[in-house]
């Protein structure tokens, strides 16, 4: 179990290789749709860190909805995944590998460079530690929630905008909790809570995603 | 017709059974529901008192809160009759859960209008950041994302399976809204009635209130069992019953002019 496991892994960290540009293009997106803001807002440095939490943590959450579709299409359609349901091994658990890579693809790089934009939105220091660490526990959840959904869309028409539809009303406590912590960071008040909460969504969802996406796989695939 | 023996309902759940079944019920239900709302409005209207602190403005109440009890009523028991639709395969479970979700949501978006109707004569604004509404409003998205699901997948097996398993997930949110309230410290006042504790308000709004809710409950039935039938008529097409049923429709129509 243990060996097929680190197989898969090792087969989605090449195929992404493989294809680089696929993983920028998310990492691309979250620091365009974050430089739109003051753009659109105007420069006033106070306005823009005000709105910093809420921004970078919509643009984070919108950045891992829209590389949901790859999670699971390409195997669909040359027909890994029919024979990752038939196989032998729990499906919850490779489905779990594959949603850890997506993860690591697509949400670490956005709590990596996550800094940078706080700094360019005139966060100050603590705050952005504070914004690393929330994005670091909740984009796990976005992953792990949005693989229920991709699986229910796969092969489903106009999957793309119904998979919004049916995953954004679930990331709505994710980002309520995550821009919560930095803000009260920034207001100078204890983030205890929230991170209790981001926490308690990242622990839930690791023992019930996998399983909800396995089952959601099964429908799909029927 | 025995209500009380197990046959009747092991009978009731196959559509041949339930067609004519609803068809009998629609108007029972239709008759409840005109005669509890207008109950329900004279008692909330013209019997209960004004209120001391907010006028007559709080008369929008009940319509408000049976509403909002509705929508998530009819989400469980929506998220009861797909779950049971998954687990034993019955077809009718599951067209009752894709009949719920309409009127779901309609009560959800009642709720919402209704409660910024409320809230502009006692809060100042139609809409706040409160964490109820904000919950009510992702259970309206929920039950949009249900229909959108269900709608956009052609085979009604798969789509039932797939919106079962939807709505389960979403379930989660129900008691958030429900004790939203009493977790954070909010805008949106707590509730009034509980089954434990004494109302906090005079008997007839009570009564109103509670007159209101048994008849959105009525209506809900009536317009489920509508969209039931329909939903019946439409996937059963090709059974002989439904070709009996409706060209007898037709002969009497015909012979009728």
């Amino acid at each position: 179990m243990i060996e097929v496991f680190r197989w898969l892994i090792w087969r989605e960290l090449a195929l992404a290789l493989r294809r680089k540009a696929e993983v920028l293009t998310a990492l691309l997106f979250f620091v365009i749709v974050v430089s739109l803001f003051p753009l659109g807002i105007g420069p006033e440095i106070d306005t823009l860190r005000e709105i910093a939490p809420g921004v970078l943590w919509v643009a984070a959450l919108l950045a891992s909805m829209l590389s949901l579709n790859r999670l699971f299409a390409d195997d669909y359609v040359d027909g890994t995944l029919e024979q990752l349901v038939i196989s032998s091994q729990p499906l919850a658990l490779l489905v779990f590998g594959k949603i850890l890579i997506h993860w690591v693809l697509t949400g670490l790089p956005l709590v990596l460079i996550s800094p940078i934009l706080g700094m360019q939105l005139g966060m100050d220091m603590d705050s952005i530690i504070i914004l690393m660490l929330t994005l670091l526990v909740g984009t796990p959840v976005l992953s792990l929630i949005g693989a229920v959904g991709a699986g229910l869309t796969l092969g489903v028409r106009g999957g793309g905008v119904l998979l919004s539809l049916l995953i954004l009303p679930l990331y709505i406590p994710v980002l309520i909790f995550g821009a919560g912590a930095v803000e009260s960071a920034q207001a100078g008040l204890g983030v205890e809570a929230h991170f209790s909460l981001l926490g308690a969504f990242l622990i839930g969802s690791l023992i019930l995603a996998p399983v909800g996406a396995a089952a959601a796989l099964r429908i799909s695939l029927d | 017709m025995n209500f009380f023996t197990k046959a009747f309902w092991l009978k009731l759940s196959s559509p041949k059974t339930f067609y004519p079944f609803a068809g009998k019920m629609i108007p029972v239900f239709m008759a409840i529901t005109v005669v509890l709302t207008l109950v329900g409005l004279y008692y909330g209207f013209v019997l209960a008192p004004p209120d001391y602190q907010q006028g007559d403005s709080y008369r929008i109440m009940f319509i408000h809160v049976p509403a909002a009890w509705m929508s998530m009523w009819i989400y469980i028991v929506m998220c009861l009759f797909a779950i049971i639709g998954m687990v034993w395969r019955t077809r009718l479970s599951d067209m009752m859960a894709g009949a719920l979700a309409p009127t779901g949501a309609m009560f959800a978006f009642l709720a919402l209008w209704t409660g910024a109707l409320w809230g502009k004569p006692t809060w100042g604004a139609y809409w706040v950041w409160d964490a109820r509404l904000t919950s009510e409003l992702i259970l309206l998205f929920l039950f949009f994302g249900f229909i959108a699901l269900r709608a956009a997948i052609d085979d009604p097996q798969r789509a039932a399976r797939a919106s079962a398993l939807l709505a389960s997930v979403g379930v989660i949110n129900v008691p958030i809204i429900y004790f939203s309230v009493k977790w954070w410290n909010t805008l949106h006042q707590g509730s009034s009635v509980g089954l434990t504790q004494k109302a906090t308000m005079e008997d007839s709004m009570l009564t109103a209130m509670m007159v209101m809710t048994f008849a959105f409950w009525a209506y809900t039935f009536m317009v489920a069992f509508m969209r039931v039938r329909n939903e019946i008529l439409e996937r059963e097409k090709n059974s002989a019953w439904v070709t009996e049923s409706v060209t007898q429709r037709v002969s009497e129509k015909v012979e009728g002019k």
